[in-house]
C-alpha cells in the first residue's frame, strides 16, 4: 500500500495524520499548503485529518517574497 | 500599421465588456500587487480594491510600479495615481491599512478574483486560509518563491479547488536572495494572466 506526495511513491502508514506525514517527511518548512486529493486541508485540521490509502497529496510551501 | 481581423476585433471588444464589469482585490502593492494592478489595469478591468500599509521607499523600484518622486507616499494612493495615468477607466478602491489575522479576507467579500500579492511566508499562508474558509466561492491566485534571478522554467501554476499558485518550489526566501524586477514581474504578470483566464475564459 503507498500514497504519493508531490508524485513521489510513499509507504502508506495506518491512521497516520497530515501532522504526522508532514514530520516523517522532514518537512522542516512550517508553512505549507495542503492538498489531499482534490481537497485542501486546512492547518488547523493537520493533527486530526488522517491520510486515506491510495491518497495523492500535494505539499506547496509558502516561500517569502512579494 | 497592423489591421485587426474582424474576428479578432470582436474577441478584443468581447474581452473588454467582461473585464469592464469585473472587479479584483489585491492584498498587498508590493512587487506583485503593484505589477498585477498595473497588468490588469491596461487589460481594461473595471475596478481594483488595493490594500496595503506601506510607504514607497527607494529601495522598492527596483521592481515595484512606482516612481522615484514617489517615496515617501503611501503605496496605496501612488498606485492609484499611477493607474490614473494609464487608463482612467479603472477605478480603485484604496485601504492604507495592514490586513490582520481573522479579518484579513473582509476587505475583498465583494470582489470576483482575489490575488494574494503579500511578502512574508506566514502572512501569505494566513491569506490564502482565511479566504479559502470566509470565502471559499472566490477563486484566489498566490505566488510562492519570486526571489531569485534566472530558472523562469521551474514556475508552474498549481491548483487546489479555487486556489491558483503560481509556483517556484526550489526559489529560496527573499531573507536568502535577491528581489529583482525580472522575476518578480514575471510571477506577477503570470498572476495577472490566470486572472483574466478565470474572468474571461471560458466566455470566448
Amino acid at each position: 500500500m503507498s500514497i504519493t506526495v508531490n508524485k513521489r511513491n510513499v509507504d502508506y502508514v495506518k491512521d497516520e495524520t497530515v501532522k504526522d506525514l508532514l514530520k516523517r517527511l522532514k518537512f522542516t518548512f512550517p508553512l505549507v499548503i495542503v492538498k489531499i486529493n482534490k481537497d485542501h486541508v486546512p492547518r488547523s485540521k493537520y493533527s486530526e485529518v488522517k491520510i486515506p490509502e491510495n491518497a495523492d497529496i500535494q505539499v506547496i510551501h509558502m516561500i517569502s517574497g512579494g | 500599421m497592423t489591421i485587426i481581423p474582424i474576428d479578432r476585433k470582436n474577441e478584443s471588444q468581447k474581452i473588454a465588456s467582461i473585464l469592464s464589469k469585473k472587479t479584483v482585490g489585491i492584498a498587498g502593492a508590493g512587487g506583485l500587487g503593484s505589477n498585477v494592478a498595473v497588468s490588469l489595469a491596461r487589460s481594461g478591468i473595471n475596478h481594483l480594491v488595493i490594500v496595503d500599509f506601506d510607504c514607497v521607499e527607494e529601495s522598492n523600484l527596483n521592481r515595484q510600479y512606482f516612481f522615484l518622486g514617489q517615496i515617501g507616499k503611501e503605496k496605496v494612493k501612488a498606485l492609484q495615481d499611477n493607474i490614473k495615468q494609464i487608463n482612467p477607466h479603472t477605478s480603485c478602491s484604496i485601504i492604507n491599512k495592514k490586513l490582520t489575522k481573522g479579518s484579513m479576507w473582509k476587505p475583498f467579500t465583494h470582489v470576483d478574483v482575489v490575488v494574494e500579492a503579500l511578502d512574508s511566508a506566514e502572512t501569505k499562508t494566513q491569506f490564502i486560509e482565511e479566504i479559502m474558509h470566509h470565502l471559499p466561492n472566490t477563486p484566489i491566485v498566490a505566488a510562492s518563491g519570486v526571489a531569485g534571478i534566472g530558472n523562469s522554467d521551474r514556475i508552474v501554476t498549481k491548483q487546489i479547488g479555487n486556489l491558483h499558485m503560481v509556483y517556484d518550489e526550489h526559489a529560496l526566501s527573499s531573507d536568502d536572495d535577491v528581489l529583482l524586477a525580472p522575476k518578480v514581474c514575471l510571477m506577477a504578470n503570470w498572476q495577472a494572466n490566470i486572472v483574466l483566464e478565470l474572468l474571461v475564459g471560458d466566455i470566448i
